[in-house]
């Protein structure tokens, strides 16, 4: 390993100059065996901190730093302390992320790559970290391949699949609202992937698609695509854009009026994108990965809603947050039960591994899967409130908690052929 | 079917007054100042953002008149402190500027108010349909096509019959014997690019409550107002009012048979334009090249 | 050999000495080697921008379409033709710089705002395309599943893909290529009438140069070199996505070249250089690095137009 002096002449904002400190005498001192026992471990998170996706990107940063001052609290990871080297990977061409990822690895040394939330920045920055075998952990990109034909033996998820989110509110939206579904899909890999998981669920089901409208990502005036879902009356109008777009896609729902006269439902919600939205345009069926107001008695919940409100000024917590979270902890359990930070036992150890309560901060077991190195997370269904029940920071009543290996689909279903290595 | 063209042409049109209000603020900087303004859409997020910031004090009425005029006084300044020194040199020179611009407007406004996007509530009297036939026809968007419309008369009033007005007009199509005939070209110009900012801020505030505030919501509509003037007509305001309407109604009908290509078809459009009529559809020849 | 001949000389050696001994000097200032590649892949596509805009005095805003097409057509090329890296570099150049010619002739009547406008409509269409055309590009998710293979010489083989420093020297040669091949462009009778166009196109006109087909040719040449850069970038990263056709690239190619200092040759690189490094640096140690790269761009346009060269330049002159 080799040691960069002279590498650093200014701070970074997550520095530990103890580290730096320590690592400077290890290398003078002769006792080299003992004194390597004492370096910090490197996180590298590679995540946008600025253009589009700045929000929800510092909001898996905020989790994973919380959980590092967490770890670092006690023993940090078999004895060592951890060190969080943050990267702005931007929201702009996958160059930029591989780039931070290269040198996080390279240059920096890092034991643990942490990115992103952008599907496409996620499997190039994946490309690198399997070609230079250090272990990945995906928080919050959504693509099935990750996961699925592009499956790797050092790379996991956490966040939940394009396909998963499809199973989720398929089944309730039927049962309860009807069988005639109309669709807003973004026109990119993502909505067209999910929305073949709806389609095919509904197909299963019995019901019909009475349309299917294409919007083209960054759509902000959707009056065309709503007039033609009007005119095809369907029961239920299923919105799968995500982000700004469908910020303003509820918006114009609920100025037009048409959740009046049809059900409005979604797949996946983020809490990031409820605040964005004025209070008449919180409408709807949804399902969030996961969410923070629970039944009371949750283990960890308490404090870890009283840890973020600290450090963002008051803010409840996001799944975002919980992603970055989750992704740390992991990291830490998978290395104290490997009793090593040697990448493929690590991985091995991952494999299969459930999450503790104080981490999981939710009901059903969840784990990541050894097959294809998804974490199983649950669902959280649910509506949207527009007035609120209450309590003014809660914006959305859970009706339901659903384990995420019910609505996963199999291993083989997803077209991963893991090969570990040897 | 035809009732769906038609809504979608009258869906384009509401779209498309948004689309020209834009387009001419920032055709005005262009025509008179030779400036290719990338900053116009972060112009439009500060009138945005300071709306909002004024909101709690003023109302939301107050906020939209008082806040295009702040909006165009910061743009007032910032003419006067460094674009002025580009004039004469190449365009080259003041896109990069306003390019530079454009990166320290979304960085600042990102910084001062957060990444996360930002609710805007529109005063209740705006929020009804206008019949449930034509839902889409909301009052807020009424509004805006009303202001939109009384706004670009106002201008259109201003550059024909006031003296200022018809400075501007004549600084356009020949600058220099403007300043030989004794104009104070330097005050015009700052005057000209500050009216151009204030329509950005305007674009700003009614795009806010819209769709909510967001730092990088000026990148979106950059693009559609630079088409809207080349299609338009290169140094013809009349031609970018009808330019922008003309691709918010292209955008709208293509919406109905090649969703996915709604965005892509106003490039298209752009790129016939200037193969076929290179000055626009009311444009004069050479103006810019 | 003239004080002047020998002073140039010295120059270009210091020139060509840090670059090749870059991956050793770097670390000492917390660089390493991957940024030094993209540093000269950047640099690439900052000067292929420079032969039309520095050299022929015409403004693109929209050369990242040639750049991303190039680099498309490598992925592809590597992906589902061959695994040879030669081939999709070959590959990628052919094909950015044929769209390149044809788009061309449509271009070269109009200038100054409309050739940029229209620059920048072509890159967008590309981009949609990319983005839409899912089953070939993978759509938003990028091209991937391609990697930069090993060069097979028959009787050994270098192996670019985990090794840094091999790739790094590969890119390097191919850099040294492609500017030998522009420098003699420019520095040909070719290159002169370029720059006659440049600082006054009536007179050349009235001089009988066909401004048109020149502008043309100089365009194509630009292409070219720009696809090459971009077929680079896609063996750089194994991976391309539709941001690298965005106009938002071509913008930041125009910067470098600006910053660099347009009117020399070595210019647009040492743009690129300061551009990349000040961008990696900044963007690890602040969230804000978008207001300071923002601040150092008007900062440039406003007293430095001549860029950092152009300022060196006056000095020694001075």
């Amino acid at each position: 390993m080799t040691k960069d002096l002279f590498s650093r002449p200014v701070q970074r904002r997550t520095m530990l100059k103890a580290g730096l400190a320590i690592g400077a005498i290890q290398v003078a001192s002769p006792f080299v065996i003992s004194a390597l026992a004492d370096e910090p471990l490197r996180i590298g998170v590679d995540e946008p901190l600025t253009g589009t996706y700045a929000a929800v990107g510092k909001n898996e940063v905020l989790g994973c730093q919380l959980a590092v001052d967490e770890l670092n609290a006690k023993n940090g990871i078999l004895g060592r302390k951890i060190e969080m080297l943050s990267e702005d990977s931007t929201s702009g061409d996958a160059g930029t992320a591989v780039q931070k990822a290269r040198k996080l690895i390279e240059r920096d040394n890092v034991n643990f790559l942490v990115g992103n939330v952008n599907s496409a920045l996620s499997q190039a920055m994946a490309q690198v970290s399997n070609e230079k075998g250090i272990l990945h952990v995906v928080p919050g990109g959504h693509t099935d391949p990750i996961t699925g034909t592009d499956c790797k033996w050092n790379v996991f998820r956490v966040c939940n699949t394009t396909r998963m989110e499809a199973n989720a509110v398929s089944d309730l939206l039927f049962k309860t609202y009807g069988k005639r579904w109309h669709f807003i899909t973004p026109d990119y890999a993502f909505g067209h992937t999910l929305f073949q998981g709806c389609e095919a669920d509904l197909k299963k089901l019995g019901g019909t698609v009475t349309g299917n409208e294409l919007t083209p990502l960054g759509t902000t005036d959707f009056s065309a695509y709503l007039i033609k879902a009007r005119t095809a009356n369907p029961d239920v109008l299923v919105v799968l854009v995500q982000g700004n777009d469908m910020v303003n896609c509820l918006k114009q729902i609920s100025q037009f009026g048409i959740d009046k006269q049809i059900h409005v439902a979604g797949t996946q919600q983020e809490l990031e994108s409820v605040e964005a939205m004025p209070p008449e345009a919180r409408v709807g069926v949804w399902m969030f990965e996961w969410y923070w107001k629970q039944a009371a008695g949750t283990p960890g919940l308490d404090q870890f809603i009283a840890e973020v409100r600290k450090r963002t000024g008051g803010k409840v917590p996001t799944a975002r947050n919980w992603f970055g979270y989750v992704t740390v902890h992991s990291y830490a359990l998978a290395c104290e039960k490997a009793k090593t930070i040697d990448a493929k036992k690590v991985a091995a150890a991952l494999g299969d591994m459930e999450l503790p309560p104080e981490i999981k901060l939710q009901p059903n077991k969840v784990y990541f899967r050894a097959g294809d190195h998804q974490l199983m997370l649950s669902a959280f269904i649910g509506e949207l409130l527009n007035q609120g029940d209450g309590d003014p920071e809660n914006l959305f009543k859970v009706n339901s908690i659903v384990a995420g290996d019910s609505i996963a689909p199999s291993v083989e279903e997803t077209g991963c052929k893991m090969q570990m290595p040897a | 079917m035809l009732e769906l063209i038609f809504f979608n042409v009258t869906n384009g049109l509401i779209v498309g007054a948004f689309y020209a209000l834009m387009a001419i603020g920032l055709s005005l900087i262009l025509n008179l100042s030779g400036v290719i303004n990338f900053a116009h859409g972060g112009f439009l997020v500060i009138g945005g953002y300071l709306a909002y910031a004024l909101t709690p004090y003023l109302g939301f009425w107050g906020a939209l008149l008082v806040s295009p005029f702040l909006t165009a006084l910061i743009g007032f300044v910032i003419e006067r402190l460094l674009i002025r020194r580009l004039y004469g040199r190449d365009p080259l020179y003041s896109l990069l500027l306003t390019f530079g611009l454009a990166f320290i407007i979304e960085d600042g406004t990102r910084q001062i108010w957060g990444a996360n996007g930002l609710p805007v509530s529109v005063p209740e009297t705006l929020m009804t349909s206008l019949s449930s036939k034509f839902f889409f026809i909301t009052g807020y968007r009424m509004f805006m096509v009303a202001t939109v419309a009384v706004v670009v008369g106002l201008l259109f009033v201003l550059l024909r019959y006031t003296r200022i007005g018809i400075r501007i007009r004549a600084g356009t199509l020949d600058l220099e014997t403007v300043a030989a005939l004794g104009v104070n070209v330097r005050a015009l110009r700052s005057l000209n690019f500050a009216v151009g900012i204030f329509l950005a801020g305007l674009a700003g505030v009614l795009a806010g409550g819209q769709l909510g505030l967001e730092p990088t919501m000026g990148d979106n509509l950059l693009m559609p107002s630079f088409i809207a003037i080349i299609v338009g007509g290169v140094g013809s305001l009349t031609g970018t009012l009808i330019g922008g309407l003309l691709i918010g109604v292209a955008s709208g009908l293509t919406a109905v048979f090649f969703p996915s290509a709604s965005e892509a078809v106003i490039y298209v459009l752009m790129a016939v334009v200037l193969l076929i009529r290179p000055r626009g559809l009311l444009g004069e020849e050479g103006m810019l090249t | 050999m003239t004080a002047e001949q020998r002073k140039h000389l010295s120059v270009l050696a210091a020139i060509w000495a840090a670059l090749i001994f870059a991956p050793y000097w770097m670390p000492l200032f917390g660089g390493y080697t991957a940024l030094g590649s993209r540093v000269l892949v950047l640099g690439l596509g900052a000067m292929a921008v420079n032969v039309l805009l520095g050299f022929t005095g015409v403004l693109s805003f929209g050369h990242a379409a040639w750049f991303g097409l190039g680099a498309y057509a490598c992925g592809l090329t590597l992906k589902f033709l061959a695994a040879s890296t030669p081939l999709g570099l070959l590959a990628g150049t052919l094909v950015g710089g044929i769209a390149g010619a044809i788009l061309g002739i449509l271009l070269v009547r109009r200038r100054g705002i409309y050739f940029a406008m229209v620059t920048i409509a072509f890159g967008q269409v590309f981009y949609y395309i990319a983005f839409q055309w899912q089953s070939v590009t993978g759509g938003d998710d990028g091209l991937r599943g391609f990697e930069r293979q090993p060069l097979d010489f028959k009787l050994f083989q270098i192996d670019l893909l985990h090794n840094d420093l091999y790739f790094y020297y590969f890119v390097l040669i191919c850099f040294a290529v492609a500017i030998g091949l522009m420098a003699l462009i420019l520095r040909s009778p070719f290159g002169h009438t370029m720059i006659a166009i440049r600082e006054n196109e009536r007179r050349a006109r009235f001089l009988g140069i066909p401004v048109e087909l020149h502008i043309w040719i100089a365009f194509t040449l630009s292409c070219f070199f720009m696809a090459f850069a971009g077929a680079l970038y896609a063996l750089l990263n194994n991976f391309a996505d539709p941001r690298m056709l965005h106009y938002s690239l071509s913008g930041d190619f125009v910067i470098m070249a600006v910053m660099g200092g347009m009117r020399r040759f070595w210019g647009p690189l040492l743009g690129a250089i300061v551009f990349v490094v000040l961008q990696d640096y900044l963007s690890s140690v602040t969230v804000n690095w978008m207001s300071f790269i923002g601040i150092l761009i008007v900062f440039i346009v406003l007293f430095f137009p001549r860029g950092i060269l152009g300022l060196a330049r006056r000095r020694s002159t001075a």
